[in-house]
C-alpha cells in the first residue's frame, strides 16, 4: 500500500479556485438567472424551465441556430482546405520562411471589431474604388442578405485562414524527411504522398484547427454587429444581444453554450476515433539522421 | 538485380567545397557485384549513409558517376532507379493496415492483384507479421513498425538492389537476431544485391560476404570478415574491428626489424619507406604472447570476457592488450612477445606490404 497524503488536495486548490472564479461561478450565475423571472422591482421569481421552453419554441432561435450552423460549415469547408493548400505551398527554408510566417500572422493580430471597420470602409460607395466597383455589380451588404453573407464569409476567411495555414505548416515541417524518401522509393505519386504521408501526419494539428475555427465561427458576433448592425442575417449571438428579458437571455446562453460543447465533443471524437494515442503526447517517432 | 559501380564519387553538403575537409565523401570508387551481400561499416559521421543515399538517388553526388549494370543513372531520380531502401527509424503509412503498407510499393507499380496478394503474404510470413496483417499500422510498437519497413523493402522481387540503413537500431536484441537471419536467408534464396549500413561490427560481419569499412569519408578497406581481421589495411580497421581492437604502437624501423625502445621485433622483410612517414606497429591482442622472455611489462588490469580473458598491460609506457585463452594464467613477471604471423607495420596509418608469413 502506498501511503496516501490528503495534503495533495492543497496542491489542487489554486486551480480549483481559479476555475471557480473564471468559469464555474459565472456559469452558475447564468444558470440561476435562467430559471427566474426578474420583476421591475428587482425581485426574483422562480419560473422553472419557462425560459427554456420559450427559447426552444421560438422560431427566431431556430433560424439563428440554423444560420450559425451553415455559417460554420461554410467557414470550415473553405478555411481548412485553403489553409492546408497555403501551408503546402509555403517555403521550407531560406528567407521566405520568416517572411511568410510574419505575413500570415498579421491578420491574426487585428481585433475583430477593426476587421469589421476595415471591410465596412472597403465597401463604402462614397470613399473607395472597391465600393464603387461593388455597387456597379449590384452589391449591397446592408440591404441584400446574400451580399451580407458573402461579406461575412470573405471577412472571416481573410481574418482566420492563416491560423489554419500556420497550424498545418507546423504539422508539415514536423514530418521527418525519411517519410518523403520512403514514399519516393515506394513509387508514390504526389497525391498519394499528400493522402498517406502529409494528411495523416497533419491530422492532430488539423483537429485543433477545426475545433478552434468551429468554436470561433459559431460564436461570431463582432463582424455581423459591425457590418450589418442588427440587420439580416441574425446569428445566435446577435439574437442574444437583442433579447431583453434577463432570464430568457440566460436560458439562451446556456443552450448556446451546450450546443457548442456538444458539437466540439462530436468533432473531437470523430476526428480522433482511430487514433491510438491521446492528442497531447505528440509523435514519438524520432527524426531521421 | 544489378551490379552497381560508384566511380570517383565525391560529395559535399555545403555548396562550393574547397579543401578535402569540406567533403563528407572524399573520393569513393567501389563496385558492388550483382548478387553480393555487402556491409558498409564505419563510425557515425563517416559518410556511409551519404553513400547509400547516393546509390538510391536520394542524394545527388557533387562529382562522380553511379552505374547500374554499366548504365549511367547519376541523373536518374530515385523512383526510376528501382531500388528498395529501409531506413534507420520506422517509416510506415499510419493510416493503412500492415497488409496495405506492404502492398503499397507493388500497387504503385501496377502489379496484378493476385500477384500482390501472394507476394504480400510471403513477406508477412518472412518478417513474422502475419498475425498483425489486418491491424492499423498506427497503434503498433516500434519493433513491429520497423518490421513493416523491412517488409516494404523486401516486397518487390525485381529490384536492382536493397539498401539497409542501420535497419535494426530500434529493434530488440532477440528480434534482431531473427531478422538478420531472415535477411541472410532472403539473400541466399533471391541473390538480390544488398548493401547494409551499420556501425556494429558483429552485424556487419554476420550479414555480409564483403565488408566495406569507411572512415572519415573514405573507404579504407574492402574484404571478407577474415581479411579485415588478418590483414587490416589501415590502423582504423585494426582498431575498429576486433574486441578489443588492435594494439597500435609508435615505432621505428631498423632494417628488417621494428625497434620499440631498446627492444626489437623482427619483420618478414625490410620495408621500403620514406623518411618522413609516421611508423606504427600493429598487433592484435590474439597475437600477443605473455611468457617469461621478451619485452617486460606490468599488468594494469584483467578483464573477463567469458570464453577468454584480456590482460591490459603497460609496456614501455604504452598500453597493450593481450588475450589469454581459457585456463591460461598470466605469469607473475610477464614479458611480451609477438607472434610473427600477426605483426603489421603501418606507415602514415596505411599497412606496409612486407610479403612473407602474414600475407
Amino acid at each position: 500500500m502506498k501511503p496516501v497524503s490528503q495534503k495533495a488536495w492543497f496542491l489542487v486548490a489554486p486551480v480549483l479556485l481559479l476555475v471557480a472564479f473564471t468559469a464555474i461561478i459565472p456559469l452558475m450565475t447564468v444558470v440561476n438567472y435562467s430559471v427566474q423571472y426578474v420583476a421591475t422591482n428587482a425581485q426574483f421569481h422562480w419560473v422553472g424551465d419557462l425560459w427554456y421552453r420559450e427559447v426552444l419554441h421560438s422560431e427566431k432561435f431556430w433560424n439563428a441556430l440554423w444560420r450559425n450552423l451553415v455559417f460554420s460549415g461554410i467557414i470550415l469547408a473553405i478555411q481548412i482546405p485553403l489553409g492546408v493548400l497555403i501551408a503546402l505551398n509555403m517555403p521550407r527554408k531560406g528567407w521566405g520562411v520568416p517572411t511568410c510566417l510574419v505575413l500570415m500572422s498579421l491578420p491574426l493580430l487585428i481585433p475583430w471589431y477593426v476587421v469589421g471597420m476595415i471591410w465596412q470602409m472597403f465597401g463604402r460607395v462614397d470613399i473607395g474604388l472597391m465600393g464603387v466597383m461593388l455597387r456597379d455589380f449590384g452589391y449591397n451588404y446592408e440591404g441584400d442578405p446574400l451580399d451580407a453573407w458573402f461579406t461575412l464569409i470573405i471577412m472571416d476567411v481573410w481574418h482566420w485562414t492563416s491560423l489554419v495555414a500556420l497550424l498545418a505548416y507546423a504539422g508539415l515541417v514536423s514530418i521527418p524527411n525519411a517519410y518523403y524518401q520512403a514514399a519516393r522509393i515506394d513509387g508514390a505519386s504526389g497525391w498519394q504522398v499528400f493522402l498517406h504521408v502529409q494528411l495523416p501526419r497533419m491530422a492532430r494539428v488539423l483537429t485543433i484547427a477545426v475545433l478552434l475555427r468551429f468554436m470561433d465561427s459559431f460564436m461570431i458576433f463582432t463582424e455581423p454587429f459591425a457590418v450589418i448592425a442588427g440587420g439580416d442575417p441574425v446569428f445566435l449571438s446577435t439574437e442574444l444581444s437583442q433579447t431583453v428579458e434577463l432570464g430568457q437571455r440566460a436560458a439562451m446562453s446556456i443552450i448556446y453554450f451546450l450546443i457548442i460543447l456538444l458539437l466540439s465533443w462530436v468533432f473531437y471524437t470523430v476526428m480522433t476515433r482511430d487514433d491510438g494515442e491521446p492528442i497531447q503526447t505528440g509523435g514519438k517517432s524520432g527524426s531521421a539522421s | 538485380m544489378a551490379r552497381i559501380d560508384l566511380q570517383n564519387i565525391r560529395h559535399a553538403y555545403a555548396p562550393d567545397p574547397k579543401s578535402d575537409a569540406d567533403y563528407a565523401l572524399k573520393r569513393v570508387d567501389q563496385a558492388f557485384d550483382d548478387g553480393g551481400a555487402y556491409a558498409l561499416l564505419g563510425p557515425s559521421g563517416c559518410g556511409k549513409t551519404s553513400l547509400l543515399n547516393i546509390i538510391s538517388g536520394l542524394v545527388a553526388p557533387t562529382a562522380g558517376r553511379v552505374l547500374f549494370n554499366g548504365e549511367d543513372v547519376t541523373a536518374r531520380p530515385t523512383e526510376k532507379r528501382n531500388i528498395a531502401q529501409v531506413f534507420q527509424f520506422p517509416v510506415v503509412y499510419d493510416s493503412m493496415t500492415v497488409r496495405e503498407n506492404l502492398a503499397f510499393p507493388l500497387r504503385n507499380r501496377r502489379k496484378k492483384p493476385d500477384d500482390i496478394a501472394r507476394r504480400v503474404n510471403e513477406v508477412l510470413d518472412l518478417v513474422s507479421l502475419t498475425a498483425l496483417a489486418d491491424r492499423r499500422a498506427r497503434g503498433l510498437t516500434a519493433d513491429e513498425k520497423q518490421k513493416i519497413s523491412l517488409g516494404r523493402g523486401l516486397v518487390r522481387s525485381d529490384v536492382n538492389a536493397i539498401l539497409f540503413d542501420e535497419p535494426l537500431t530500434v529493434v530488440d536484441p532477440q528480434v534482431k537476431w531473427e531478422l538478420r537471419a531472415s535477411l541472410r536467408d532472403v539473400h541466399r534464396r533471391t541473390r538480390t544485391t544488398m548493401v547494409y549500413v551499420t556501425h556494429d561490427q558483429t552485424e556487419a560481419l554476420t550479414f555480409a560476404d564483403k565488408v566495406v569499412v569507411m572512415y572519415d569519408g573514405e573507404i579504407v578497406q574492402v574484404g571478407s570478415p577474415a581479411d579485415l581481421f588478418d590483414r587490416p589495411q589501415h590502423t582504423f580497421v585494426g582498431h575498429f574491428i576486433g574486441s578489443p581492437g588492435m594494439n597500435i604502437m609508435p615505432a621505428s624501423v631498423d632494417g628488417a626489424a621494428v625497434r620499440l625502445g631498446e627492444h626489437s621485433v623482427p619483420l618478414a622483410s625490410a620495408p621500403r619507406l620514406d623518411a618522413l612517414q609516421k611508423l606504427q606497429l600493429g598487433v592484435r591482442p590474439e597475437f600477443v604472447r605473455l611468457s617469461a622472455t621478451g619485452i617486460p611489462a606490468t599488468i594494469v588490469r584483467m578483464e573477463d570476457a567469458g570464453r577468454y580473458r584480456v590482460a591490459h598491460l603497460d609496456m614501455l609506457g604504452m598500453p597493450v592488450a593481450a588475450m589469454l585463452r581459457e585456463g591460461e594464467a598470466a605469469p607473475a613477471a610477464p614479458h611480451i612477445s609477438f607472434d610473427p604471423a600477426g605483426v603489421h607495420l603501418y606507415a602514415d596509418s596505411w599497412r606496409v606490404d612486407l610479403g612473407g608469413a602474414a600475407q
